[in-house]
């Protein structure tokens, strides 16, 4: 009656846990992802293309959203816009603030693109948009895909605090079965399993994906 | 030599012309006070040792620096800033931009994109800039590879290339632009000593067969010679010299001149210059040649 591991529990909270992975867990990492990757670099190339007072600004709102805990910006959100749904905040305020780290991740692979490509593109008489998007931009993110997967597999770690916020992702969809069942054990390996499962092979594909992307030798 | 009627003044408007440049770099000043002029179809070598001021002067035409005082004009037309009634007043970036069209520039360090195939190295400006069809850019720069020995490489990616294809490469995207103006940043100072013949080669094959102005900044003193019709003798952000080649390398004026001449060219054991006979050669029966 009181053993430590139940592997009838077991087998019955590991198809809940992996439906709240996929339907939650998964889709908050892949879409704020996405948001954090576009928006941190429009936020690193405004940083360094606005003039100084608005670049201040903004860099005062990037360390403001960058010092402050997840927790406390989803708990906030949640309660500022009661007319979005939990998911929705939790997706776009995950965005925002790994979009804050990768602006930085951006900025040092910008500024690693050695000063002679900007004169070319200056020698090329080549307009500011051109210069960024044919050829700052492709060898900027080069040199941050490592750190962009580094941060996409955190993000994906830090998703049980939606919990907070009242979204069933998969650490709080083992807390319920746990609830019912008395026994949080079960659910709560496997939910740790999954989690393991999931970003190990990630960072494998990340240091993968680093190699191919590396300049033609 | 180029006819200087299409110029937009008419008559004999200089390529270049200088008017009391100033460069400083914080406290430092690199040039002061600078008057000069580049004729059109000039071929104009700046020589003088290092912190002269030479590169600073043509990265001031490319724009990469921006004035400190001054006004430099291109073809008559002023590059970045212009005399309005007196004030000296800076140009907005389209202006800039429109003038640096006419101007093209060859880097030490070749600034390829290393992102970009050589073919696409070579057509992104003209398609981008001048709004060329991709087609005629592509055919364009198959003829400008062609031309400096690297038909068969519009495909590689510049770091698969050797310094010296890479600055051949970088020559043909220069010349895509098809500039007025061109210049030379020390070219050849990153390349092995065996390469350097064959990127000189192809822009003395360029100085040739066009009649594109030239500033040139080099440490080949036979290069500049070979290429040049003036040459600029610069030490402290001054012109200390200038001459034809023949007479500078031959019977240079200024003792400064001589020094820097003797410090860079001469022949380390003979004291020769390349140029000057040098002693004679001992043959086997004991005449000399």
């Amino acid at each position: 009656m009181n053993e430590f591991w139940n592997w009838d529990l077991a087998f019955e909270a590991l198809p809940r846990l992996l439906t709240s992975f996929l339907t939650v867990t998964l889709l908050v990492t892949v879409v704020s992802t996405a948001i954090a990757a576009v928006l941190g670099l429009v936020l690193a190339i405004l940083r360094m293309s606005l003039p100084k007072p608005l670049a201040m600004i903004l860099k005062f709102i990037i360390d403001f959203i960058r010092m402050t805990p997840i927790v406390v910006q989803l708990i906030f959100a949640y309660f500022a816009f009661t007319n979005i749904t939990p998911l929705t905040i939790g997706i776009i305020i995950f965005g925002i603030h790994y979009a804050t780290y990768m602006a930085e991740v951006y900025r040092a692979g910008i500024e690693s693109v050695p000063k002679g490509q900007w004169e070319a593109t200056t020698a090329l008489s080549m307009s500011r948009t051109r210069t960024w998007v044919a050829v700052i931009i492709p060898q900027a993110v080069r040199a941050t895909v490592p750190a962009l997967g580094n941060y996409a597999i955190s993000m994906f770690k830090e998703t049980p605090f939606l919990l907070m916020i009242g979204v069933v992702e998969m650490v709080q969809a083992g807390l319920i079965f746990g609830g019912n069942n008395f026994k949080y054990i079960e659910a709560i390996t496997l939910a740790g399993v999954i989690f393991l499962l999931a970003s190990y092979p990630t960072s494998l594909l990340i240091g993968r994906l680093e190699k191919r992307l590396a300049f033609k030798h | 030599m180029p006819s200087n009627t299409d110029s937009p003044n008419g008559g004999n408007v200089p390529a270049i012309r200088f008017d009391d440049v100033e460069k400083r770099f914080g406290d430092t000043v690199v040039l002061d006070g600078l008057n000069f002029t580049v004729n059109k179809g000039d071929r104009v070598t700046l020589i003088g040792p290092s912190g002269s001021g030479k590169t600073t002067i043509l990265r001031l035409v490319m724009t990469l620096e921006e004035l400190s005082g001054g006004y430099i004009y291109i073809d008559g037309e002023p590059l970045s800033h212009d005399n309005v009634d007196g004030k000296r007043v800076e140009l907005n970036e389209k202006h800039k931009n429109e003038i640096r069209k006419r101007i093209g520039m060859v880097f030490q360090q070749f600034n390829l994109f290393p992102n970009m195939t050589v073919m696409e190295n070579i057509i992104e400006a003209p398609v981008h800039v001048l709004g060329m069809s991709k087609d005629d850019a592509k055919e364009r720069a198959r003829g400008l590879l062609q031309q400096v020995g690297l038909a068969d490489k519009e495909d590689a990616h510049p770091l698969e290339l050797s310094g010296g294809q890479q600055q051949r490469v970088a020559i043909a995207r220069a010349l895509a632009m098809d500039p007025e103006i061109l210049l030379l940043d020390e070219v050849t100072s990153a390349l092995d000593p065996e390469i350097v013949g064959e990127v000189l080669g192809i822009l003395k094959h360029v100085a040739d067969t066009t009649d594109i102005t030239m500033l040139i900044v080099t440490h080949e003193m036979q290069f500049a010679r070979d290429v040049s019709n003036r040459i600029l003798m610069f030490d402290g952000g001054r012109i200390v010299e200038e001459g034809t080649p023949e007479e500078f390398f031959t019977h240079p004026k200024e003792q400064r001149t001589r020094d820097f001449l003797q410090a860079v060219v001469a022949d380390p054991i003979t004291g020769a210059l390349p140029w000057q006979p040098g002693p004679a050669t001992p043959t086997r029966d004991g005449d000399t040649l």
